[in-house]
């Protein structure tokens, strides 16, 4: 397979799963917001950093009230990190390997993007946005499932799945970090008695809540969804899945050593991790270094079939 | 009863259906019939369902905006076909046969020994002055001697029903996507058709276009490594090079997918790492190929790539500078060039053109520019031209001070009555003027697509087919009638 059309495919996964977890983290904020009491005047700013995109947002935007964000995180195609732009990047990614994917494929992708467009509007609205975030979460579904029903297993489907599983990684690390010390830094006051429904909100945008029922005790604490998330691969969005199947995805490519060496050490460090450490400002400075080591397994297989 | 022949008037013009009003030709007495007795919502049906069936073929060709970026639009595409008897057809085919070979022998020539120069049936000047003539190309002989290897000819038909070719496309024409596209739609749209006649198939182009492409490698291997050079998705062309990339199972690349080592020698990057290719069908123009021997600032080529290809380590098709024979002036030279190098009189006519770097000629031109159309050497598309009898006087003013500073880039033709065909505009039928782009491939044999390209100007009384400009297609068949 040509690298170029290796590397699209690779990244026209990463886009599409990036767009489907964008809109979660947009999800799991709102929700969240909805859960606290009024007087506490949760922030929506967090989210450009945890998205790492603050210098961007402040370029174009004066205040960083909810609308703006969300006009900034969803529709704005001034972002090169919106969704918007995510779909338009898997859109024309998609588009250069036309003829190395299912056309039917290239088809939902083409409409997603245009059912995004249509919302751009819409989503602003608190009514509206959950319908329009779910429309592209299970537009991703949709063209994943697809994907996997219809594709030949060859390279080019282990460069799909290394883009996916790489990207989810990384953005459900930043979906646990909403939950980290610089979203909510008074943890032992008054939010403490939130605390449970907001973990619960995070694992609902993860569509998590009814495995992590079903997988871990009744109760619903922080420890245990951590463990859950970071650790459980039983579940297919927990980071300790994605590593897993980066693994196996490695182990199908041609002189993947370089590559499968840096997942196998996360993959390590993962397995040494006691969940009950991780609190406040630790669980942020694991992400942080998580995400660290993530950047280093793109670079490899960048430099390795690119 | 929806199309009525009795309203259909085809003259002054010669039509490819209709021989006088109301009286169709033999071989399309039976498509017209047939036609006739469809009702309004039936023709509406089969409209509708050849524009589904080309959008979910995604036939379409690239429009790129600011705005939105990229577009991809479909052709408009008209259901009735044109019908040639394969008698007609067997005789225009070994016309382009001929001029094709001959083409190819005047290439070699001028890249060699420059005989035709030497023994004046060329006049040097037109050489000197050639943009197309690539110094670099001296010297060398392609496998075969062939260097224009997919050869697409525009052939008109006059009011006199005389079949001319009006030009030579040897660079790299473009078309055979649609032909064959346009066929499956109508063998979805009207297979009951496909029953009555005799069609004559034209699936196997790529496979044709497969095997020639193998007969050009370098290395003599079971499965030669062929790839198609695109200049990208923005090529208003991109839809073509895809098409036949998946048709032949060949790599669909872009420059930077190759690359020519010190060996001289082109490989692709791969995931697995660099793989040598043996044949580059490059959709690519010579200007941009090789950076390092054509334009610099090329980001479209692959800088060695003319080096591998002097140096016999891969093919390229069409070779570099095959274009020098796809010049207007050149044209006016082609029957001379025919009887020069195969002692044969030219079967297919040309377009009667005057040279205006012949005085006589000149004169004749710049006395009657109303009625000429004026065309310079090097440009395609339908781009630099004057029309003469629809040309403003200004317009014609400066045409004559043009031609005067520069007559070896002008040649000039009488205004064409191109032919027409009855053409579904809303649910009636009118004449629309059409012409046709057949396609020669040459290497260890040459062939003939049966048939080609019939491109349509969708707006009456338009004699442009462009696809930028309103044209459309027609599937063209070439059928087996009992009288043959």
């Amino acid at each position: 397979m040509l690298s170029r059309v290796a590397n699209h495919i690779y990244w026209l996964a990463r886009y599409l799963e990036r767009a489907e977890n964008t809109a979660r983290l947009v999800q799991v904020n709102t929700h969240l917001l909805l859960d606290l009491p009024k007087d506490i005047t949760l922030g929506w700013e967090p989210i450009v950093d945890i998205l790492s995109f603050r210098e961007t947002f402040h370029e174009r935007y004066e205040t960083a009230d909810e609308k703006s964000i969300i006009k900034f995180v969803v529709s704005d195609p001034l972002n090169p990190g919106s969704i918007i732009n995510c779909l338009a990047n898997a859109k024309e990614n998609a588009r250069i390997i036309r003829e190395i994917i299912p056309s039917e494929a290239w088809e939902l992708i083409n409409n997603l993007f245009a059912t995004a467009k249509e919302d751009s509007q819409s989503v602003l609205t608190r009514r509206h946005r959950f319908k329009c975030l779910e429309k592209i979460v299970s537009g991703n579904q949709t063209i994943t499932g697809l994907m996997g029903g219809t594709m030949n297993r060859d390279v080019g489907y282990s460069f799909l799945r290394l883009g996916r599983h790489l990207e989810r990684a990384d953005m459900t690390t930043r979906i646990i970090d909403v939950r980290s010390a610089s979203l909510l830094p008074d943890i032992s006051g008054k939010l403490s008695a939130f605390e449970n429904i907001q973990w619960m909100s995070v694992l609902k945008s993860l569509t998590a809540y009814q495995m992590y029922r079903q997988e871990m005790r009744l109760r619903i604490s922080r420890e245990d969804i951590l463990e859950f998330l970071l650790k459980r691969d039983i579940f297919p969005r927990s980071i300790s899945h994605s590593i897993k199947q980066l693994i196996k995805c490695a182990g199908e490519l041609p002189k993947s050593q370089p590559v499968k060496e840096k997942v196998v050490k996360v993959s390590k460090e993962l397995e040494k991790l006691d969940t009950r450490d991780l609190k406040q400002e630790k669980l942020h400075t694991f992400i942080d270094d998580l995400q660290t080591s993530l950047i280093k397994i793109h670079n490899a297989i960048n430099e390795t079939y690119f | 009863m929806a199309i009525r022949w009795g309203n259909y008037y085809p003259t002054p013009f010669y039509d490819e259906l209709i021989r006088v009003r109301n009286k169709p030709r033999n071989a399309a007495q039976d498509l017209c019939d047939y036609l006739k007795q469809l009702s309004d919502s039936e023709i509406s049906e089969f409209k509708t369902a050849s524009t589904t069936a080309i959008q979910v073929m995604g036939i379409t060709f690239t429009v790129y905006t600011e705005e939105e970026g990229s577009i991809d639009r479909a052709w408009p595409f008209d259901i009735i076909p044109r019908i040639i008897p394969r008698k007609e057809w067997e005789q225009v085919e070994e016309g382009l046969k001929q001029r094709v070979k001959a083409l190819n022998m005047f290439i070699n020539d001028l890249y060699n020994e420059q005989q035709v120069v030497k023994d004046n049936i060329i006049p040097e000047s037109i050489l000197e002055h050639s943009k197309n003539f690539l110094p670099e190309c001296r010297g060398i002989t392609p496998p075969h001697g062939i260097w224009a290897h997919i050869c697409g000819s525009d052939l008109v038909r006059d009011e006199n029903g005389t079949i001319y070719v009006l030009e030579d496309n040897l660079r790299v024409p473009s078309g055979v996507s649609y032909m064959l596209e346009n066929r499956h739609v109508m063998k979805r749209v009207f297979p009951d058709m496909f029953e009555k006649y005799n069609i004559l198939p034209i699936d196997d182009y790529p496979s044709q276009l497969y095997d020639m492409l193998s007969d050009m490698s370098p290395r003599k291997v079971e499965q030669p490594e062929i790839v198609v050079l695109t200049p990208g998705i923005f090529n208003s062309a991109y839809f073509e090079h895809a098409y036949l990339a998946q048709q032949m199972g060949a790599e669909l690349v872009v420059g930077s997918d190759l690359v020519v080592d010190e060996d001289d020698i082109v490989y692709m990057r791969t995931v697995e790492g660099l793989s040598r290719v043996d044949v580059v069908y490059r959709r690519i123009d010579d200007a941009f190929l090789d950076p390092e021997a054509f334009k610099e600032d090329s980001m479209l080529g692959v800088p060695g790539l003319l080096r591998a290809w002097k140096a016999g380590n891969v093919g390229l098709v069409n070779a570099p500078g095959a274009g020098v024979a796809d010049d207007k002036v050149v044209y006016a030279f082609v029957p001379d060039l025919i009887r020069y190098y195969l002692n044969e009189e030219p079967l297919i006519p040309n377009v009667p053109t005057y040279k205006c770097i012949n005085k006589d000629e000149r004169d004749y031109v710049i006395d009657n520019i109303e009625k000429m159309v004026v065309k310079p050497a090097n440009e395609s598309g339908g781009y630099g031209m004057l029309i003469g009898p629809h040309a403003t006087k200004a317009e014609r003013e400066k045409f004559v001070r043009l031609i005067r500073r520069d007559p070896r880039n002008y040649v000039a033709q009488p205004m064409l009555l191109l032919s027409t065909a009855p053409t579904l505009i809303d649910t009636k039928v009118e004449p629309r003027h059409l012409d046709l782009r057949p396609f020669i491939l040459s290497g260890k044999h040459t062939s003939v697509t049966m048939g080609g390209l019939t491109r349509v100007a969708m707006r009456k009384g338009s004699t442009v087919v462009n696809s930028s400009q309103g044209g459309g297609s027609k599937d063209t068949w070439i059928v087996d009638t009992e009288e043959n």
